[in-house]
Order: C-alpha cells, then sequence, then structure tokens
C-alpha cells in the first residue's frame, strides 16, 4: 500500500490518477496538477506526463530493438534474436495477408508497431502495482520536496483513455482518408446514405436516406470507439484488480495476483492481437471498393 | 479518465513510429526473410539437380562399367589366343630348329663316316700296298702300282 495512513479509496483514487501537466483555469499557469480534482479542472489543456513519457519511451526500445535487427539482419542462419523478431514479423505479415487483400505499403508495418507497442505497454502491466509508482513518490519527496499524495504516477499507458483513443481515432482518420481516396467522395457518401435501405423508386430512396446516414454514421463512429475502449477497458480492469489485490493484506496478496497476473499475460496479447487485427480490418474496409 | 492533449501527443507519437518501422524496420527485415526463402529454394532446387545429375551419372558409370568390363573380357580371350599362337609357333619353330640340326647333324655325321671311310681305305690300301711291297719288294715299280692302287680305292 501507498505511504501513509490512506483509506482504501484514496488508495485507488490515486493510482488512477495521472502525473497530469496542464493549464490551471483558475489563473491560467501551465503547471503539475496536485490533485485529481486540479487535474479534471484542466480540461483538455493538459497532458499526461507518464503516459506519454513511457509510451513513447516503449515506442523507442520497440523502434531500436527492431531497427538494430534490420541492420543487422543477415540472409544466412539468423541468432535468437532475429529469429524471435522474424517470428513476431511474419506472424504479422500473414496475419496481413489474410485479412487485407489490397496492396497498401503502410498497413503491414502500422500494424506490426501497433501490435508490439501496444503489447509493451500492455506489459507494464505485470509490474507489481505499486513497485515504480513508490520509486516516483520517493524521488518525488526527496528530490522535488512533493507532498507524497500529490505524487500521480500511472505506468501502464493503456489504462490511459488518451492513449486508446489516441490510436484508435488515428486509425480513424487514416480510414477516411483511404475510403474517401479509393471509393471517390460520391463512392464514401453513397456507402453512407445508400445503405442499408434500398429502392428502385427514386422518391423512396430519397427518403431512406437519412434513416441509412443515421444507421451507418453510427456503426461508422462505433468503430474507432469501440476500438479504443476495447483495449481501454480490458487494460483498464485488469489494472483496477491489481489494485484491489494490493489492498490485501501482504501475506494474502499471492494467492490472487499470481493467478490474475498469469491470467493477465493471456489478456495482455490478446488485447494486443485484437487492436492490430481490427486495425487491419478497418483498412481493408476503407479499400473495399466492390459494390454494396 | 480526462480526455486532454494526450491523445493528440499519442497520436502524434503513433504517426512517428508507424513512418519509422515503415522506412528502417519493415525493408530490411522482410527482404531479409524474402532473400533467405529464395536462397532456401534455389538451395533445394540445385539439391535436386544434383541429385538427378547423380542419377545419371550413376547411369553413365553402369553403362561404362559393363563395356569396360566386356573389353576386359575381350582383351583377356585376345591375349589367350595369342597366347596359344605364340606356343604354337614357338613349337613349330622348335620343332623345325630341331629337325634341321638333327639333319645338320645327320649331315656332320654322315660326312665324318665318309670321311673316315675314306682314310679307312687310303690307310687300308696303303697297309694292303706296303703288304704287298714287301712281298713283292723288287719287282714292283711304284708308278704302274699307285694306279692300280687308285683304281682299287675308286672301286672300294
Amino acid at each position: 500500500m501507498a505511504a501513509g495512513a490512506q483509506t482504501g479509496s484514496e488508495y485507488i483514487k490515486h493510482h488512477l490518477t495521472n502525473w497530469t501537466f496542464g493549464k490551471d483555469p483558475s489563473d491560467g499557469v501551465w503547471k503539475i496538477a496536485e490533485t485529481a480534482q486540479q487535474a479534471q479542472e484542466m480540461g483538455f489543456y493538459a497532458i499526461h506526463l507518464d503516459s506519454m513519457g513511457w509510451s513513447v519511451a516503449l515506442g523507442f526500445i520497440f523502434i531500436l530493438l527492431f531497427s538494430i535487427v534490420g541492420k543487422k539482419a543477415t540472409t544466412g542462419v539468423p541468432g535468437g534474436l532475429q529469429n524471435s523478431i522474424e517470428i513476431i514479423i511474419e506472424f504479422i505479415d500473414s496475419n496481413v495477408r489474410d485479412t487485407f487483400s489490397h496492396t497498401n505499403k503502410l498497413i503491414a508495418p502500422m500494424a506490426l508497431t501497433a501490435f508490439v507497442w501496444v503489447l509493451l505497454m500492455n506489459l507494464m502491466d505485470l509490474v507489481p502495482v505499486d513497485f515504480i509508482p513508490q520509486i516516483a513518490t520517493y524521488i518525488g519527496v526527496h528530490v522535488y520536496g512533493m507532498d507524497p499524495h500529490h505524487v500521480y504516477f500511472k505506468i501502464v499507458p493503456t489504462t490511459d483513455p488518451n492513449v486508446t483513443m489516441g490510436m484508435s481515432l488515428s486509425v480513424f482518420f487514416l480510414a477516411l482518408f483511404y475510403s474517401v481516396k479509393n471509393k471517390g467522395m460520391g463512392g464514401f457518401v453513397g456507402e453512407l446514405t445508400l445503405h442499408p435501405f434500398t429502392s428502385k423508386n427514386f422518391l423512396i430512396k430519397l427518403i431512406l436516406i437519412p434513416i441509412n446516414l443515421f444507421l451507418e454514421g453510427v456503426s461508422l463512429l462505433a468503430k474507432p470507439i469501440s476500438h479504443g475502449l476495447r483495449l481501454f477497458g480490458n487494460l483498464y480492469a485488469g489494472e483496477m484488480i491489481f489494485i484491489l489485490i494490493a489492498l490485501l493484506p501482504l501475506y494474502a496478496q499471492w494467492t490472487l495476483s499470481v493467478p490474475w497476473a498469469i491470467f493477465h499475460i493471456l489478456v495482455i496479447v490478446l488485447q494486443a492481437f485484437i487492436f492490430m487485427v481490427l486495425m487491419v480490418v478497418y483498412m481493408n474496409m476503407a479499400h473495399d471498393t466492390g459494390d454494396h | 479518465m480526462n480526455i486532454n492533449l494526450t491523445l493528440i501527443g499519442q497520436a502524434i507519437s503513433f504517426a512517428i513510429f508507424v513512418l519509422f518501422c515503415m522506412k528502417y524496420v519493415w525493408p530490411p527485415i522482410t527482404s531479409a526473410l524474402e532473400q533467405r526463402k529464395k536462397t532456401i529454394a534455389d538451395g533445394l532446387s540445385a539439391a535436386e539437380l544434383g541429385e538427378q545429375a547423380l542419377e545419371k551419372a550413376k547411369i553413365d558409370v553402369d553403362a561404362k562399367l559393363s563395356e569396360a568390363k566386356g573389353e576386359a573380357k575381350n582383351i583377356i580371350a585376345m591375349a589367350e589366343k595369342r597366347q596359344s599362337d605364340i606356343l604354337d609357333e614357338a613349337n613349330v619353330k622348335a620343332s623345325e630348329e630341331t629337325s634341321k640340326k638333327l639333319k645338320l647333324a645327320e649331315q656332320e655325321v654322315e660326312q665324318l663316316s665318309m670321311r673316315l671311310k675314306e682314310s679307312l681305305k687310303k690307310d687300308l690300301s696303303k697297309l694292303v700296298v706296303e703288304g704287298a711291297e714287301m712281298i713283292l719288294k723288287k719287282e714292283i715299280d711304284k708308278s704302274t702300282h699307285d694306279k692300280a692302287i687308285q683304281d682299287l680305292v675308286t672301286k672300294i
């Protein structure tokens, strides 16, 4: 449990608050939020330093590891690292080939990035919940002289909806771009307005347009939201359960945290995989020009 | 749980990572994989070709071997024949030579015996004449008697 006399709900709340840097609405100054309340008040003009820091750091780990292997890639007998990275790449490549039936050089690297990056971010969930936050608190208190209750540090970027939605919205806008590019503006609008209900009578067709637009619009908008929130929800719930387990007395924690962590290994990989596959599926739909 | 600028920051970093991956990660590794696949395929087909060549070579070797065996048999037969020929020839030559030598020896023997006979005749006639001379010492004229002896010698 975190330092000091915290109640259970305070502990949970503390663990679910990001390290936020933003514009304080009361005086217009950019600063680090001291309380969860303050972080909330900062609204949109704030940034989660922990989420950004960890995600970018993990992204760099991915890029560095893979580009080193890429640079040294031999066509002969591969070493252990190259071998494992080749397995990942072939796995992604075969998945993309199965799901994505068009040619676009962006999709496979994007799927690889999404899969490995999300996997690495999810993996942070397996680090004991208090491990790094405690170190951060120690540094915050002893180096910067902060109140320990005001040091917020979340290490799993994918438990931050900004992170998952940021990626899913990127995919969404990219899908919109490719839809318009491949189907034309008319084709894309037609897809949204002339289906699923259609008629040969022009007048009825006209009447059906708003209904179709509503239905298709909902399904269009539901895609990025469900895409991002699925990942967020799974990881958030997982993290939440780890936090709840951490509230148990020390001697009893392992009885629950170990099985949950083992189960979570599965969830982590599965969610990263689902995120990647959905992304490829959405991109495929954006490229499908066939009649509907 | 607040939606804020992190959203955009994340989108930007995602884009950067994707672009980086697209430029520096994906192409070298996939091309290495592709190249290795090609190398392996080439190696396999080369192995197959080698196997075929080996099969062909085996057939060739078999053919050559049987040919060589046949030839060797021929050579041996010829050699055997030649051997017997040579033997025959040698036999013939040897017998010819022996018969020649025999003839020569016979001739020699004959000559010798002739010479012997002649000298014997001469000695005998001399003895006869000497004997007769001894007996008829005074009456005998050497020249007429020589003639008579010569006649006798030819008669013998």
